[in-house]
């Protein structure tokens, strides 16, 4: 894998939370402000601007720069997180042109300490995390376990999106739902389902290469 | 009695640029007092940076205005930030007005109590510390509707926001330095406390949609400022009920002594006119001086409003001598402007 997988990647991320705004904004308008469709097409279409007018960056910048564009241009809560969680796999990189799956889970695995690190949010609190750690998690185990790369980040979305089912019986612990208290039982987060879309992304990046 | 409608029925040129283009009007309108960094969608006080004086900025979602462009001015702010609707603003608009304000003695952040705006703001103050500016930070959280636990976010800042503002910005203008400033916003935090009720939701113009149903004759208790459904359902009852309600809940969490001052604030959510709410400040006046307690001060109208939603919040804020002459104290706003 290459800058090409990341740009691929960052397409792929934008397409489905376009498609999936309204329903994004649905399900943030039950528990939260109804903004989370549209603060995350907002950044990933500034995402695939910014990374079509890059000249030849690595890898690991390209993700930091999309980092920083989610973090000027997202707001809310997602703007920050997955901001600084991009930046940080982005770090794991460094300047190499190319990286494989065994550094794709370390990537994954950054990311997922920075949004634990900066939101403070631990499994079962309704939240991204819910379907970021069942993800990285099953990835790095399936990895470890020697399966193809495809096969692995399939299972990974698979995760990420049984995480977000997850979320449904759940009553939030942070950010805005959390204020509802029990009433927050019964929705799914919105945070956790765009993060299923975004490793669903990855697995689409990825196959399409191969 | 609430009605709902899916339509929207807005002032719109394209939904996407009704921040923009709000910021443009307000700036038009008080040129006077501020000016609108468009690159940077900050509105900053005119005559910013002032040599020596302690610099406030705030910020947050637009949609509730007129906070915060609208205390931008002599006495309040230096600066606002205003996001998307309901959305945080980006730490690339705080670091700017941080920038465009400081007078060199320092730079207080007044950040309301939920995560994008906690995040962002945190973001921020990183980077103005790496810049070598002095900023401190104050998250407001007086709304008693949320419980202030580990299982939630911590409560929500609302109409404390607009006192502490006020009151800090009257000491700055004074003054006082970084520190003695930023003591006062966090004074005037920690007395206050607010609970919100809603008679409607609102519309926020990029979805066009109602954010909750409100069936007929239902209100929404403990809301917050986002159009979010709050801790639960009741039916509308009289006002002199539905004040009850609000002066219990803040009076039991505040616990003022017998004969304390306060300053009653009777804030209007963007949908209700001012002929109701002047109604509710009476009925909060009566029911305040029933329970011992001394509104000596008050503030009624909307200010810290949530797009056309149609409800009210009480703030209740302990005062002592210095408070007191500090909210007396010259304003000189696009919304507040007193001793001019
Ligand atoms: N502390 C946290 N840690 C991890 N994820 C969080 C945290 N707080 C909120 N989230 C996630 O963020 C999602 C909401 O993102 P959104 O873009 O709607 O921001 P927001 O909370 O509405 O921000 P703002 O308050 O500025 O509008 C939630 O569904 C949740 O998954
Ligand atoms: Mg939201």
């Amino acid at each position: 894998m290459d800058a090409t997988t990341i740009s691929s990647w960052m397409r792929e991320i934008e397409a489905s939370v376009r498609a999936e705004r309204d329903h994004l904004v649905q399900l943030d308008a039950a528990i939260g402000d109804a903004d989370h469709g549209i603060n995350m097409t907002r950044g990933f279409e500034a995402v695939v601007q910014a990374l079509g007018a890059d000249n030849g960056s690595p890898p690991g910048r390209l993700l930091i720069i999309a980092g920083r564009t989610l973090v000027s241009t997202v707001g809310g809560a997602s703007g920050p997180l997955w901001g600084s969680a991009l930046r940080a796999g982005g770090r794991v990189l460094g300047d190499q042109t190319t990286f494989d799956s065994a550094q794709l889970v370390e990537v994954l695995s950054a990311a997922l300490a920075s949004v634990k690190d900066l939101g403070t949010a631990a499994l079962g609190d309704k939240t991204m995390v819910d379907a970021l750690e069942p993800a990285v998690e099953t990835l790095k185990a399936r990895i470890a376990d020697g399966e193809p790369l495809a096969q692995a980040l399939d299972a990974a979305a698979a995760a990420a999106e049984d995480g977000m089912r997850g979320t449904i019986p759940l009553q939030a612990r942070k950010g805005r739902a959390s204020y509802l208290g029990e009433r927050s039982v019964g929705h799914q987060d919105p945070g956790a389902t765009s993060t299923a879309l975004i490793i669903r992304g990855l697995q689409r990046a990825v196959s399409s290469e191969s | 009695m609430a009605v709902e409608t899916h339509l929207m029925r807005k002032f719109l040129n394209d939904p996407a640029a009704v921040v923009k283009e709000s910021l443009a009007g307000l700036a038009a309108a008080h040129s006077d007092l501020l000016r609108y960094d468009v690159a940077n969608q900050i509105i900053v006080r005119k005559d910013a940076p002032k040599k020596g004086k302690v610099a406030l900025i705030s910020g947050g979602g637009s949609g509730h205005e007129p906070m915060h462009g609208g205390f931008v001015g002599v006495g309040m702010l230096d600066a606002a930030c205003p996001g998307e609707v309901f959305t945080s603003p980006v730490p690339g608009q705080m670091l700017a007005a941080t920038k465009a304000v400081d007078g060199g003695a320092g730079v207080i952040h007044i950040v309301k109590n939920y995560t994008g705006d906690v995040l962002n703001f945190k973001l921020a103050a990183e980077d103005a510390a790496d810049e070598g500016i002095k900023v401190t930070s104050v998250v407001i959280d007086d709304d008693v509707a949320v419980q202030d636990s580990l299982y939630t976010a911590g409560r929500r800042g609302v109409g404390a926001t607009v006192l502490a503002e006020k009151i800090a910005g009257a000491a700055a203008e004074a003054g006082g330095d970084l520190a003695k400033v930023t003591d006062i916003v966090k004074r005037v935090n920690e007395r206050s406390r607010s609970f919100g009720v809603a008679l409607s939701s609102c519309v926020p113009p990029a979805s066009g949609k109602v954010i909750f149903e409100l069936p007929e004759g239902q209100i929404e208790l403990g809301v917050g400022i986002h159009g979010e459904p709050g801790r639960r359902r009741a039916p509308l009852g009289s006002a002199s009920e539905v004040v009850d309600v609000m002066v219990e809940a803040v009076l039991s969490d505040l616990k003022p002594k017998q004969g304390t001052k306060v300053l009653a604030f009777v804030n209007g959510m963007g949908g209700t006119p001012l002929l109701e709410l002047y109604l509710v400040y009476g009925e909060v006046d009566k029911k305040l001086r029933k329970a011992g307690v001394e509104p000596v001060r008050n503030l009624v109208g909307s200010y810290i409003t949530s797009l056309e939603m149609a409800g009210a919040s009480l703030t209740l804020l302990e005062l002592d001598e210095e408070l007191i002459s500090l909210w007396d104290a010259r304003v000189h706003t696009a919304a507040l402007r007193w001793g001019i």
